[in-house]
């Protein structure tokens, strides 16, 4: 922190501090995240046993297919205050998990592995019998900041209504292709809580992986070969696309790219901004007609259209009559430069890696990690996501009452937790009892046929 | 299998019983085979053997293109494993491969390399099969798929000819006799990663001329198994039982092909954190360099980077103590001193073995680093494979490469031959030889040190 930042923030508390009343002050307070805040969260709102009933995966209730160590093998890891980084929490029931965080009350709750093995109890074990991970959900991060060479809205961790629709694009086009390719169902979006997205693959073949095959879907994904070292980040080989980004680009990309990201991020307003476009196209004599077209900026500046618009459809009169057919695709080696979702690769390649749970409060923004409903993306605004000060502002307009359960429905967190379950929970939970069911069946079906002999 | 000395006396080592493959010309080496070797046979089929599974594992740190490959692993397996009795070609192919697994049980970094490269080797002889014998070989594995029905080709024939006309196969659109075979994807890794397949509803459609990468994918995970499990009948008794026989000649199998790891420091001690930026610059390798100078200039680097230039310094000499303040110093001016504890700090402590699984990991090789995939933000990886022409030719005169060598060098690039570049441009810095080439950006810097030092004593 800067010395005037200091100066500043102790010349506000000591303004504030001894003035104002109790009711006030809350009402009163910034939207920044507060610690203390946290433990009326966890108690009043945070929606425990949706955590719990979710990650047992059916394995809570008394059908005799229920494994019991199930949940206990599950890492949580927590960051408790003052950075203190805290792994392999295990808890073998809904009230130790609830209690647990009620007592520590983490800054971040993150989500890891299931385990052969109780990781409570891993320097028990000795020998061959190491901690290895068995079973994860598939999970992807999006994060804004990889996208910072194609946005000139924000950079860093800020993100604002021009560049969410980059998300909206994400979430869009690996949702589609989880479901229609890759056949899954049980997929959660949530927002990271500042500048991202995070998906969770749920189904039970998804949780199974090996690491090689989750890196086989992370790179199915995956279109940026390269950095800022090498020239080109987009290559797109072959005579026609894969018929998965044949479909992402006609069904998404084109449509945001065309209608959205093009004007709101000025794409090709300005010298410096057109020049990066040229120097993707491989053809030096179009890449000059152009430059020479848009340097003098007098002529197309017919006040009526947008400078971006029109030179895009300058530029793609003149590369989609072109005979050569990398040159031909070069608009949509363009199009997916500025649209296409980049992934951080590494956390969907290895099953150890950890992810922040759903309904953590993002300790920089104080926003919650709301689900995100994949069929309305293009409606989730980030910047609207109910912050911890603003639910506990609603819990405390509506009286605080300790015998009531689900606080939560009367706040904005309400409609947040109620997509959780309609869309996500239920169903995954109704899937997960019929798989139990069948396959403690067919496991009955094998033992007598195996007492018949 | 057994080994017998020349003059027939009995061992014990024999792992389990089982016949000889029957696929007469490509062995699947589900089991190992009642023979008896001689001892002399035992090393010199495995060293044979080596030499192929080396030869592909340079052909492909060398990025050679698959009809390259085809035609240096058909080399290697001519010149090497030949047999002047033509009735004993079958068996060194079966000893030398069951020798290879207890070389390379042992570890997993040794488990790992053979793995690629058996599966490497397989996947080119598979190739070579006739499609008969191919067929032959997919029933012994008892594969889990079915061949699609005309009706479902027949609903899915455009999909499947954009498919194939997007990887390049156009003379091999799908037609009404082609043989599809639909397999639940993650059977397929290879083919998923590569967008080499349709893909709907969770099942892969394996075109005949793909089934190879199917075939290829249950090989290694077969072998996969049976390594872990040879490991443990090598630990709890093989290399017990015999210490005096076999023992000895299965770790210096592997000790003298794999070159140096460069784990521990040992020529000259450790360095100190104010000699660093000088020593950067006489003796860093170009993708060392690089690194090292993103970091001064952007005080971050992301994940990959970090692990390469870390393990590097850690194996240059850098203590933990050193390594913690020198990355601290850095990035504390992006993240601040507060994050770089909490984010950073233990992933370097890490790779010395001080948290977590407590391994003492190994600096990276260039084969290693060559077959990286640097991405958006990325700038580890092998600059001479990774980087575009132009910055590569900026970063080279950077370094005070002249403008001959650096044709010379540029040439090697051209060719692939990226760590030839690398060796170039190492003797045109130093002028002086380097006649072993560079293998390991640890080399790299010990011998710079070994020249430079050698001058300074002259010159004193």
């Amino acid at each position: 922190m800067t010395r005037q930042g200091a100066q500043e923030e102790s010349d506000n508390m000591l303004i504030d501090e001894p003035q104002l009343p109790q009711r006030a002050q809350i009402a009163a307070l910034p939207d920044e995240f507060n610690p203390s805040y946290l433990k009326l969260y966890y108690s009043k709102l945070f929606p425990h046993s949706d955590l719990y009933r979710w990650m047992s995966y059916g394995n809570d209730g008394k059908h005799p297919g229920c494994d019991s160590s199930y949940l206990g093998r599950r890492e949580f890891s927590y960051t408790l205050d003052n950075d203190i980084f805290v792994r392999y929490n295990t808890f073998n029931s809904a009230a130790e998990l609830e209690n647990s965080i009620k007592e520590k009350c983490p800054l971040k709750i993150d989500i890891g592995p299931i385990y052969n093995l109780n990781p409570a109890n891993r320097n028990a074990y000795a020998g061959d019998n190491v901690l290895t991970p068995v079973e994860r959900e598939l999970i992807f991060d999006i994060d804004m900041t990889d996208y910072d060479d194609v946005r000139y809205c924000c950079s860093g961790a800020d993100v604002c209504l021009d560049c969410w629709p980059l998300m909206t694009v994400a979430i869009k086009v690996i949702d589609t292709s989880l479901r229609d390719d890759f056949g899954f169902r049980h997929i959660l979006w949530v927002y990271s809580g500042r500048r991202g997205v995070h998906c969770w693959v749920c189904d039970r073949k998804a949780r199974w992986l090996t690491n090689e095959q989750r890196a086989a879907v992370a790179d199915y994904f995956r279109v940026y070969k390269g950095n800022e070292n090498s020239n080109k980040k987009v290559t797109l080989m072959g005579q026609v696309l894969h018929p998965f980004l044949a479909r992402s680009y006609t069904e998404v990309l084109k449509e945001y790219f065309e209608t959205k990201l093009l004007t709101s991020q000025n794409i090709l307003s300005s010298e410096e901004r057109y020049e990066k476009i040229l120097d993707m196209i491989p053809d030096q004599s179009i890449a000059s007609e152009l430059r020479a077209k848009w340097q003098d900026g007098r002529r197309s500046s017919s006040a009526k259209e947008d400078i971006n618009i029109v030179r895009w459809e300058q530029l793609k009169q003149l590369l989609q009559r072109h005979k050569a057919q990398g040159v031909r695709r070069c608009v949509e080696e363009i199009v997916f430069t500025f649209t296409y979702p980049r992934l951080d690769m590494e956390v969907s390649k290895h099953m150890n890696h950890l992810l922040k749970a759903p309904f953590c409060v993002h300790p920089k923004t104080g926003r919650v990690c709301v689900p995100i409903d994949p069929n309305n993306c293009e409606e989730f605004d980030p910047t609207t996501v109910p912050t911890l000060t603003q639910l506990l502002e609603e819990l405390n307009r509506e009286g605080f009452r300790s015998d009531v359960e689900g606080e939560w429905n009367k706040t904005s967190l309400g409609n947040a937790i109620k997509l959780f379950r309609s869309s996500f929970l239920q169903p995954l939970l109704k899937s997960c009892k019929e798989e139990m069911e069948s396959s403690y069946n067919a496991k009955l079906q094998q033992s007598k046929n195996l007492l018949s002999w | 299998m057994q080994v017998v000395r020349s003059h027939q006396s009995h061992s014990t080592f024999s792992s389990s019983t089982g016949s000889v493959s029957a696929s007469p010309t490509l062995p699947l080496y589900r089991s190992a085979p009642e023979l008896e070797v001689r001892l002399e046979d035992f090393e010199s089929f495995a060293v044979d053997r080596l030499r192929v599974l080396k030869g592909i594992s340079d052909g492909l740190s060398r990025g050679k293109k698959p009809d390259e490959m085809e035609k240096l692993v058909n080399e290697l397996w001519k010149t090497n494993m030949r047999h002047q009795d033509s009735s004993q070609v079958l068996n060194k192919d079966i000893i030398s491969h069951f020798v290879l697994r207890l070389v390379y049980c042992r570890t997993e970094e040794l488990r790992k390399w053979f793995l690629s490269m058996e599966s490497a080797l397989f996947r080119h002889r598979f190739r070579n099969q006739t499609a008969e014998a191919q067929r032959a070989i997919m029933e012994e594995f008892d594969l889990p798929c079915k061949a699609v029905s005309n009706a479902e080709f027949e609903s899915l024939k455009e999909k499947l000819g954009q498919v194939a006309r997007s990887i390049g196969h156009n003379h091999s659109l799908p037609t009404a006799d082609a043989i599809y075979y639909k397999v639940p994807f993650e059977e397929v890794p290879e083919l998923v990663a590569g967008r080499k397949v349709f893909i709907n509803q969770g099942y892969a459609y394996v075109a005949m001329n793909q089934v190879v990468s199917l075939v290829a994918t249950i090989f290694r995970s077969l072998l996969s198994k049976a390594l872990i499990l040879t490991n443990r009948k090598w630990a709890t008794s093989i290399r017990e039982q015999e210490q005096h026989r076999l023992t000895p000649i299965v770790e210096a199998l592997c000790s003298s092909y794999l070159g140096p790891d460069y784990s521990q420091p040992k020529e000259y001690g450790e360095i100190s954190l104010k000699d660093i930026d000088q020593l950067a610059k006489s003796s860093f390798p170009l993708c060392m360099r690089h690194l090292y100078e993103k970091l001064r200039e952007d005080h971050h680097l992301k994940h990959a980077g970090r692990m390469q230039l870390g393990l590097f310094l850690k194996g240059v000499g850098l203590n933990v103590d050193d390594s913690l303040a020198f990355w601290r110093e850095e990035f504390s001016k992006k993240v601040g001193l507060e994050k770089f504890e909490k984010n950073y700090a233990y992933n370097i402590r890490h790779n010395y073995g001080k948290e977590g699984k407590k391994t003492d990991y190994t600096p990276y090789s260039c084969q290693k680093i060559i077959l990286s995939t640097p991405g958006v933000g990325d700038h580890h990886g092998c600059p001479y494979r990774h980087f575009g022409e132009e910055n590569l030719r900026a970063a080279l005169s950077r370094m005070g490469v002249n403008s001959r060598a650096m044709e010379d060098v540029m040439g090697k690039v051209r060719n692939r031959d990226y760590q030839l570049a690398c060796t170039l441009t190492f003797e045109a810095l130093h002028a002086a030889p380097c006649d072993a080439g560079i293998n390991h950006p640890n080399q790299y810097f010990s011998d710079s040190q070994k020249l430079l030092k050698a001058k300074k004593d002259s010159s004193a």
